[in-house]
């Protein structure tokens, strides 16, 4: 009996427009909020309008809404494509698409009322958090299935990092979110003071660790060296810089909490590991880096390995930064700074959007029946719209932040500070304005996009249906 | 942390350390690792076309993670890190923020020498006391006070004269460094029917603000015999209570009309200025009273010289006023 298999598509298309839908939702509110920094009248004495509740609803909106429907598509393509197989189970995997949208609307509707468990990353109140769990685990059954009934016995690269985010994220979602409900709406955390603050940033680094990083060099890992239609530079660099990041990872958090109540023996731990941390994240650099080095000339005409190359270049520029901001000398001026935004978005925008829109680029074509995406120009207009962006946007904040830790560490010789902290706001305005205007920018480039994606879809009459190839080796 | 516990952490931290040490030990040769030629193809290939090549670690590479090794380690022996070791140097952040403290304090202490044992009224006239004053108020007041110590909706003005606690310098350093506590209770039940709106009114009649001359006389014996407990019977205040004047326009917690006021009384208000002493030392309180206290009579004497160039003028104006206050008594 030979009847065709093919992949299954509908849930990657699904989450790859979710991805840019939610995308611009998150970078507008993001934007919004930036604009109140700069013009404070603009929350216009509305509860729900006010920077403390839209500031999560859009960290919330660009991390789990815009970069988690980027992941699941990215890893439901490609689990199946270098497993040589069908996803696991067709139903599951409908459940984590509609079950990811209903968290995230939910998000969308608490955040603004200011529902909240007050800790950065993990604000969603615990009903939220039981759907989350429950789509995770299903995310995992389907994920791990596909990979178990793979037709290759070798496990692509891109499928470690997968598989690695998955694992940590259901650990590190389930345990900084043990929580004590009072009500349906309310909760006190397990646990208490320094304790609580050490769990929250084992969880909200490895966030940026596992999630931000391990899920993104996994879509890195597929979607460069097929469009730069090279071979990965190195194989034992991917296996050697996979468990040295994992591993590493885990212990970086402390440095989320120097010079506070944390015991010094964990201050230093995270931040003799957050400086390890730099070689396994350069190894993943350098093997996209030097993936595409014999592919140079395709810079030329291919403006989506412009935006892979870039983004690799500012994940190691924000992966170098990291670790010096760990040092307890500089971050003692970094702390609390917008410096700490600048660097944040370096990543957020430079490295993670960049992939992230680098491999829908890539795989909407495919996914919906069309040679290439319905502009190429437009394609090339949104990476340098969104370049410069970044640019504007990142050394706004590292000036702003320099000058914010100096002017609060001045002190007069009389021992009292120079600055009132006001005048350190009143400083940072121009700043403010610059991140803002960068900020358009990159969200104007994301509107190109929607507009390449709508053209690309809508002549789409007959969805293809991607049958499986037969394993090279089998 | 007990010895389980210290133990757990460095034994963690050893196998993490050393695994990946050897890691790197085991895949750092230059040879390729099976029989592969380097730089061909491992010969796995999915998706049709994708492939990784038998490179070996980049040399510059290994260099820079056996570096960050070798700063750890040397980290981790002289800084406290692995459980309870203390590390060969002894350090602490206790120890460090005292050591800065005690550095910041010794070279501190001549300049607060000198201003030690001075009276008050003497510092408010000293330009280097009020200068040192200025900074600790604006580090450490203006929060809430503002920069220029004329309070905000809730905070107090500092330089208009009108105290609450008392003026004179040694209750104003009492005032910082003790703090005050400041209870109005909510008087809506102890006044029903209309007597909030009447109370209200009466209190408006007595700083001279628009009023319901009914009302404000039907009030007037409710503040008399229930208001005027705290604030006197001339609703001039007491200020071993804190309880403000209510007869000089000048307004703490409410909008200085009618609806403001009825909020006051209907709900009460507090007021809470936390005791500086312990964070501020006597020291740097004094320099901030004196500063306070100069503040206050340079608004003063500023107010003063505008009477006097404005007199006629606000003659004119106060005349207006009484004329509308004998408009509203007749009506």
């Amino acid at each position: 009996m030979q009847t065709v298999e093919t992949y299954n598509d509908k849930v990657v298309r699904q989450f790859t427009i979710a991805t840019v839908v939610w995308g611009v939702v998150g970078m507008l509110v993001g934007l919004f909020i930036a604009a109140q920094l700069a013009w404070p009248a603009l929350n216009f004495d509305i509860a729900w309008l006010s920077y403390g509740r839209l500031r999560p609803l859009h960290t919330n909106a660009v991390i789990f809404a815009f970069g988690g429907s980027g992941l699941f598509a990215t890893s439901y393509y490609v689990v199946q494509r270098t497993s040589h197989v069908r996803l696991f189970s067709d139903r599951l995997a409908a459940f984590t698409f509609w079950g990811w949208q209903a968290v995230i609307v939910a998000a969308a509707v608490t955040l603004p009322m200011g529902l909240t468990q007050s800790h950065e990353y993990a604000e969603l109140i615990w009903p939220i958090d039981i759907l989350i769990t429950l789509v995770w685990v299903a995310y995992a059954v389907v994920f791990f299935g596909t990979i178990a009934k793979r037709r290759v016995r070798h496990i692509f690269v891109a499928n470690w990092f997968f598989g690695a985010y998955i694992l940590t994220i259901a650990v590190l979602h389930i345990f900084n979110n043990l929580q004590v409900p009072v009500s349906w709406t309310e909760s006190y955390p397990v646990y208490s003071g320094a304790v609580d603050a050490m769990v929250q940033w084992w969880y909200g680094h490895n966030a940026v660790g596992f999630f931000l990083t391990a899920g993104f060099l996994g879509i890195m890992y597929y979607y460069v060296p097929k469009q730069a239609q090279r071979p990965i530079y190195s194989y034992r660099l991917s296996v050697v810089h996979f468990w040295a990041l994992i591993s590493i990872y885990m212990w970086a958090g402390p440095h989320h909490l120097h010079y506070t109540a944390l015991p010094d023996w964990a201050q230093s731990l995270g931040m003799v590991f957050s400086l390890i941390l730099l070689a396994p994240s350069w190894g993943g650099m350098i093997n996209g880096m030097m993936t595409l080095s014999g592919a140079w000339h395709k810079l030329r005409t291919d403006p989506i390995l412009k935006f892979m190359i870039v983004s690799l270049s500012f994940y190691g520029m924000s992966t170098f930064e990291g670790p010096m901001m760990s040092i307890k000398t500089v971050n003692a001026l970094s702390h609390y700074t917008d410096w700490t935004i600048g660097h944040v978005h370096s990543g957020a925008l430079g490295w993670v959007a960049f992939i992230t829109i680098g491999a829908v680029y890539s795989m909407l074509p495919k996914l919906f029946g069309r040679e290439r995406m319905h502009s190429v120009k437009a394609i090339d207009a949104h990476f340098w719209i969104a370049t410069i962006g970044i640019v504007l946007y990142i050394t706004a904040m590292w000036i702003a932040g320099v000058m914010q830790g100096l002017m609060w560490r001045a002190t007069n010789p009389d021992g009292t500070l120079t600055y009132t902290f006001i005048e350190s706001v009143r400083q940072t305005y121009p700043y403010y304005v610059t991140r803002f205007v960068g900020g358009l920018m990159f969200l104007s480039g994301m509107l190109i996009m929607v507009w390449n994606v709508w053209k690309t879809c809508l002549p789409a009459r007959d969805l293809p249906v991607a049958r499986i190839p037969a394993p090279a080796h089998a | 942390m007990n010895g389980a516990w210290s133990g757990y952490v460095i034994v963690l931290t050893a196998i993490n350390i050393i695994g990946l040490i050897w890691l790197l030990l085991a895949t750092a040769s230059s040879k390729p690792i099976n029989d592969k030629p380097v730089g061909e193809s491992m010969g796995h290939v999915w998706d049709e076309d994708l492939q990784e090549l038998n490179n070996p670690l980049p040399r510059w590479w290994l260099g820079l993670f056996v570096l960050t090794f070798i700063f750890a380690l040397g980290y981790l022996a002289i800084y406290p890190g692995l459980g309870n070791i203390a590390g060969t140097l002894g350090w602490t952040s206790q120890k460090q923020v005292q050591s800065e403290l005690d550095a910041s304090h010794a070279k501190l202490e001549s300049l607060y020498a000198g201003f030690r044992g001075k009276p008050l009224a003497v510092l408010a006239e000293d330009p280097a006391a009020i200068k040192v004053g200025r900074n600790v108020f604006a580090n450490n007041c203006a929060a809430c006070h503002g920069s220029d110590a004329r309070g905000a909706k809730g905070y107090p003005n500092l330089v208009d004269g009108d105290w609450l606690y008392g003026g004179d310098p040694d209750t104003v350093l009492a005032s910082i460094m003790n703090g005050r506590h400041g209870l109005m209770p909510p008087m809506g039940a102890t006044l029903p029917g209309e007597g909030v709106d009447e109370v209200a009114n009466y209190a408006l009649s007595l700083s001279g603000l628009a009023h319901d001359n009914r009302l404000a006389t039907a009030g007037k014996s409710k503040f008399e015999t229930i208001c005027a407990a705290c604030h006197g019977v001339a609703g001039t205040g007491n200020q071993a209570l804190g309880a403000p004047n209510l007869t000089d326009d000048i307004w703490l917690h409410g909008d200085p009309n009618l609806e403001g006021i009825r909020k006051k009384i209907l709900y009460g208000a507090a007021g809470v200025m936390p005791a500086w002493g312990p964070i501020l030392g006597e020291d740097r309180a004094r320099l901030a009273a004196a500063w306070v206290l100069s503040q206050g009579k340079a608004a003063a004497e500023s107010e003063h010289e505008d009477d006097e160039e404005s007199d006629g003028e606000h003659k004119d104006k106060d005349k207006d006023k009484d004329k509308d206050k004998d408009k509203e008594s007749h009506e």
